[in-house]
């Protein structure tokens, strides 16, 4: 069964309808990328999907509907959503960043096994744990979002641009981690990414965003082999 | 030498007030992230209440305690009931509901216990200390600001729940992502800010008197150690607000006509701080990158 089943997903900012009958599927464990140009509603969707935007349609988590659920409660389905511009909190140290990212948790255990993780993964956090948050490079603040990610032991991730703004090495060394975690961990991931290169390579299935409207949706070759696909997004 | 030693000691126990003040308002800055300019108005009124129950027979930390439950349920029902409501206006609306709050509460307590200055007791013994500059009720009072700096420190710094606060004010999309109720965050902010200015204006009252208008310079001086010491630090605050009062006191002591520039004074201390130091003697430097 689909661990995230979507059907006919409608989204509005006030009265300007910006999603537009939206079907989604990603079975459990899997990873699909949601490609599209700027404005295409790419966070809109994923905003819509935590609850963060007046929105309709069918939306089903882990068995559970979610078309109504606050963010707070979409959370506690297991949902980590790293959101565009990465949602750091500038004046909280990074350890403080990721201990607030398991405040929902009861194990302790298991977050002291996920603090061991995420500094493993990311020794650069490890070495500014104490630092504020807010004078992080843009690439470090990244690892931290997902970071904080890892520290909600999540079921599904749904990652906002992660390669926005980085150097191309970083942007790299994230999306080998991303792969690493996935492959690792069972989780789920939804990406959404200007970068389809990057997307491609790690989504098994991909979906294409046009102006609010699913246009095209297959495996990550079939985009990969496809003219327009490759001509716009791939720029080759 | 000895007289400057009485005048720094008198300024500490000036400046605890101010202390006690400006640990509200890091208190309500690190829950809202903005300052509360009704907050004085919020502790007298709270003082009011304090009175009242003592005035019906209620020992002093009896009506204290119960003053201090009182102000957390109001400081709560505000925010729920006035500024949640506009908290998504623009600044000049909130700005207007602050004020609002602040004339409904001095009409209110002027026309429920009168316009008239009434004595307020205090809780320590009345011995004078160091050649009659500082009173029992003076070290009572830094005793108890010192106490609150504690637990405030305490809270935001160890307790989860402090943190998930600090993290909703400065970011309250991303704090609900990571499942931080924020509503509820900021009615706890709300809630332990009124009860810390209640626990103030019931330590001030015995030296300004209790009337509508006690919080007037006090608050101003509050808001000021606050900045001095830096909105994010609630021992900073505190420091600032000892620093204020000594160099009020001094100033009125060795700066002919001194007693006239106090406030002045006071004011350019905060400026000079401000411009070598913008986040206050011990607020954090945050670097934005982008
Ligand atoms: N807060 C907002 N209020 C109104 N319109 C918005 C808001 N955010 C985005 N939009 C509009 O919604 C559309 C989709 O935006 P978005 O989802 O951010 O696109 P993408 O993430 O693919 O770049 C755009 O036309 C954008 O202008
Ligand atoms: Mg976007």
């Amino acid at each position: 069964m689909a661990f995230l089943q979507v059907d006919g997903l409608d989204a509005w900012y006030g009265k300007t309808q910006v999603l537009f009958g939206c079907d989604i599927t990603l079975d459990e464990g899997g990873v699909i990328a949601v490609l599209g140009a700027n404005g295409a509603g790419k966070t809109t969707l994923l905003r819509a999907l935590s609850g963060m935007v007046r929105r309709q349609g069918r939306i089903v988590i882990d068995g559970t509907p979610a078309d109504q659920l606050s963010p707070e409660a979409v959370v506690r389905l297991g949902v980590a959503h790293v959101p565009e511009g990465r949602g750091t909190f500038g004046r909280l140290t990074v350890e403080e960043n990721l201990r607030l990212a398991a405040i929902i948790r009861k194990d302790a255990a298991g977050v002291r096994r996920d603090f061991t993780r995420v500094y493993d993964y990311f020794p650069r956090l490890h070495e500014r744990r104490s630092q504020q948050a807010g004078t992080l490079s843009g690439g470090e603040q990244q690892m931290l979002a997902i970071g904080r990610a890892l520290m909600l032991a999540p079921k599904l991730m749904l990652l906002d641009e992660p390669s926005f703004g980085l150097a191309p090495q970083v942007r790299r060394d994230i999306f080998l981690i991303l792969k690493d975690i996935s492959r690792s961990s069972g989780v789920s991931m939804l990406v959404v990414e200007q970068n389809a290169a990057l997307a491609l390579d790690l989504a098994s299935h991909a979906y294409l965003l046009e102006t609010g409207r699913i246009v095209l949706s297959g495996t990550a070759d079939s985009f990969l082999a496809d003219d327009t696909v490759r001509r716009t997004y791939l720029g080759y | 030498m000895e007289l400057l030693l009485q005048q720094i000691i008198a300024g500490l126990a000036t400046g605890g007030i101010y202390a006690c003040f400006a640990l509200a308002v890091v208190m309500i800055y690190q829950a809202i992230d903005h300052f509360n300019f009704a907050q004085g108005e919020m502790a007298m009124f709270s003082t009011y209440v304090a009175w009242q129950l003592m005035a019906w027979g209620l020992s002093f930390w009896l009506a204290f305690g119960l003053t201090f439950v009182f102000s957390l349920v109001m400081g709560a029902f505000l925010y729920l009931v006035v500024l949640k409501p506009v908290q998504n206006a623009s600044a000049l609306s909130q700005i207007v509901a602050f004020i609002a709050l602040m004339c409904i509460f001095n009409s209110l307590a002027g026309t429920i216990w009168d316009y008239s200055v009434k004595p307020f007791p205090s809780p320590f013994p009345e011995t004078a200390l160091f050649g009659a500059l500082v009173t029992g009720h003076d070290l009572g009072m830094i005793a108890v600001t010192l106490i609150m700096l504690a637990g405030v420190f305490y809270f935001f710094k160890f307790s989860t729940l402090g943190l998930a606060m600090r993290a909703a004010a400065q970011n309250p999309e991303s704090a609900q992502l990571c499942g931080v109720r924020v509503q509820m965050m900021t009615a706890l902010g709300w809630a332990l800010a009124a009860a810390i200015g209640s626990v103030a204006g019931m330590m001030v009252a015995y030296k300004v008197f209790l009337e509508p208008n006690m919080m007037y310079s006090i608050i101003l001086y509050g808001f000021a150690a606050a900045i001095v010491g830096g909105l994010d630090s609630p021992a900073g605050a505190v420091a600032g607000g000892f620093l204020l009062g000594v160099v009020e006191n001094l100033t009125g002591v060795y700066v002919p006509g001194g007693s006239e520039l106090k406030l002045t004074f006071a004011l350019l201390l905060i400026v000079v701080v401000l411009m070598f130091k913008p986040t206050g003697l011990f607020g954090h430097r945050v670097v934005k990158r982008v």
